[in-house]
């Protein structure tokens, strides 16, 4: 049975799944390294990502249009991110905690919302698979990497660029200044508030697509708390990346790809209990952790309000 | 960075809680902590006009009043909806000015849960339904401290040997047999997958309950079982759907509330679905050919009778096909339904009848 799983079939079927399923991971995961990177731990992901997979899911229902879906959810995820700014860099406020807070915000006014709104689980005809000419008719790596819909394959463009704004421009230069030495950015003339300011509204923009590339393009239903913990994941995905896009995109793959072949293990009645096999993603991933920890330590800033001296 | 890895490991281990809610629960709790819970633990009236005339103090008297505390939505698609709906049922039935009910959703955290309990019981509801197994042990605290009121749980057997709770279960294998012999009839590949949730209580009797019927029709076939270990994790649930289609399934079930992003899927590769707990074919009506749906009002009605004429507890009901507790819904739409509602029919009398028993593992 075992040796099932080295089928062409289950292997395309294990990565096809790691792929998806990392999407979401990646949208958030991204945009909470530019807040750490910046100095912000943002713990309200999850939040911003169920009002982003609301938003986006209701108005695809009600307008049909995905893209302006996408739109709203970026727009109320990057409200949220307004808000965490304020409270974080204008009233100094304990991140952890009021992330926290914007977490259960989230996840209240998503349920609220849905209530009053949609009253019962909906479906919606979410963004299509799109097969890339050509690349898609590649046996195998066409099906695992070029026929799955826009909002994926926006996830992968995203590492790269990305890793371009972080390292190459000057506003990468600003932002890993602000969270490594806000003091002495600020003496140096960059202006600590509205970087952090910038870079958690883009945090949160990009949760809102997070949630609305389950709610609108993989899953394609809204249901209470259906992010079920993704949020909490994208945060300690940014730790497990070192606060590198690319280690991100290596922590998410990893973390999807021992979660879609848990699932392979059980429908192909290896004899491993659920329990233990619905472990294997957590388990493997604290293991890779633990073994390649690197000398790479977090933004020296992270977490620390910034406050000017006269 | 070592304290980097305690923090991940922390935050990875409250996703996991989080998600799995790994909680001795014995049937869906929606994994659902909100901070509304405090809140939502005062009663809250529901849109049924139950507001009294003030002048009634006699017909006051005589309404039925009815508290419920459930894990998860009372729009799941699933198990708490199925109370909702079984409640009201019975006050269009009664009509509102006899029997009203007040309910607190999404009461995950079983601390808060147990605050609604007292709260309604001293309230002086006539019953206080607590709808999920792991309020039992709040329960068995709480219920001595009012004798005045009835209290009713489930899904479980126990009722402590208090005089004034009832206990309440449903026996899923029944539905989940049924489902099973339709969804081998109409399997084309023999390959059936099955969606569930964490491997226990009512989801785990529906499986077999599924797996047996399956194999009673055709014993080579193959039944591919997948627990998530979630009851909220949609997107790994619709993962789990693809990975059994494309294992070669034509036919899927699942239980719980998180199956709601697997039977897009199924709709999505025109692949046929069996649904549990509530009717799941306004979700996909081209694929889902049945559901069996929980019809708790005729446990409910039967208590309710008790408690009027003083019986406040003591006794434990199942609800089944043959007492109507349970209901395989067809659909009507489904245009493969033909070629299995007479087998399903026949397997349903067999059921009630007991000349077919339900082998479990």
């Amino acid at each position: 049975m075992i040796s099932d799983l080295l089928s062409t079939t289950v292997l395309i079927g294990i990565l096809a799944s790691g792929i998806r399923l990392a999407t979401p991971y990646l949208y958030a995961a991204i945009g909470e390294t530019f807040g750490q990177r910046s100095g912000v731990l943002n713990l309200g992901v999850e939040g911003q990502m169920l009002v982003g997979a609301f938003a986006a899911f209701y108005v695809a229902f009600t307008t049909g249009n995905l893209w302006l879906g996408v739109l709203v959810a970026m727009l109320v995820g990057a409200l949220m991110g307004l808000a965490m700014a304020y409270v974080t860099v204008n009233l100094h406020a304990e991140q952890g905690i009021s992330g926290i807070g914007f977490y259960l915000f989230g996840l209240g006014m998503s349920e609220l919302l849905f209530k009053r709104l949609l009253g019962t689980v909906e479906t919606v005809k979410g963004f299509p698979k799109i097969h890339i000419p050509w690349l898609s008719d590649i046996p195998g790596i066409g099906e695992i990497f070029f026929s799955q819909n826009l909002l994926v394959y926006g996830a992968y463009l995203l590492v790269p660029i990305a890793w371009f704004v972080l390292n190459k421009t000057t506003l990468g230069l600003k932002i890993r200044s602000v969270g490594e030495n806000p003091d002495a950015a600020d003496s140096l003339g960059v202006n600590v508030g509205r970087i952090r300011y910038f870079t958690i509204i883009l945090g949160g923009t990009l949760s809102g697509v997070a949630g609305a590339s389950l709610s609108i393009a993989l899953l394609n239903v809204f249901q209470q708390n259906m992010t079920s913990g993704q949020g909490f994941i994208a945060v300690a995905l940014v730790y497990f990346g070192a606060w590198r896009p690319i280690g991100v995109l290596g922590g998410a793959l990893l973390f999807s790809m021992i979660n879609s072949l848990q699932l392979w293990i059980q429908v192909l009645g290896i004899p491993v209990p659920s329990d233990i096999a619905v472990m294997m993603p957590y388990v493997v991933t604290i293991l890779v952790l633990v073994a390649t920890v690197s000398r790479v330590r977090a933004p020296a800033a992270l977490t620390k309000p910034f406050e000017r001296e006269n | 960075m070592k304290k980097f890895a305690w923090f991940l490991t922390l935050m990875l281990v409250f996703t996991l809680v989080l998600s799995a809610c790994g909680t001795p629960a014995t049937e869906p709790p929606a994994p659902e902590p909100t901070q509304e819970a405090p809140t939502e633990a005062q009663p809250e009236p529901t849109e049924a006009p139950a507001t009294e005339a003030p002048t009634a103090t006699e017909a006051a008297a005589e309404t039925f009043r009815v508290a419920v505390v459930m894990p998860s939505a009372i729009n799941d698609l699933a198990f708490s909806q199925s109370m909702y709906d079984a409640l009201t049922r019975i006050q269009e039935e009664m009509g509102a000015e006899n029997f009203e009910f007040v309910y607190s959703e999404n009461m995950f955290v079983v601390d808060d849960a147990a605050a609604a309990i007292r709260d309604y019981a001293s309230q002086g509801f006539n019953l206080v339904i607590a709808h999920g197994s792991q309020y039992g042990s709040s329960l068995q605290e709480i219920a001595p401290d009012f004798p005045e009121t009835s209290f009713a749980w489930g899904t479980t057997v126990d009722t402590f040997g208090l005089e004034n709770v009832f206990a309440y279960e449903a026996a899923s294998q029944e539905g989940g047999f049924a489902n099973g012999v339709m969804a081998a009839t109409l399997s084309k590949s023999n390959v059936i997958g099955v969606v569930g949730p964490i491997e226990t209580g009512d989801a785990k009797l529906y499986v077999d309950g599924f797996k047996a019927g399956v194999l009673s029709v055709k014993p080579d076939a193959q039944v591919n079982v997948n627990y998530i270990g979630s009851f909220s994790d949609v997107a790994l649930a619709s993962e789990a759907a693809t990975t059994h289609i494309s294992a070669g399934a034509d036919v899927l079930t699942g239980t719980a509330q998180m199956v709601v992003g697997a039977i897009g899927k199924a709709e999505e590769n025109d692949v046929l679905w069996f649904g549990t707990q509530s009717n799941q074919t306004s979700l996909a009506p081209s694929i889902v050919v049945a559901s069996q749906v929980y019809h708790w009002e005729g446990i409910l009605n039967e208590m309710i009778a008790l408690i009027k004429s003083g019986t406040l507890g003591g006794q434990s009901f199942v609800a089944n096909l043959e007492n109507g507790g349970e209901v395989i819904e067809f659909n009507p739409d489904s245009v493969v339904l033909e070629n299995a509602q007479t087998l399903a029919e026949t397997t349903i009398e067999g059921i009630k009848d007991g000349s077919i028993t339900i082998p479990l593992p």
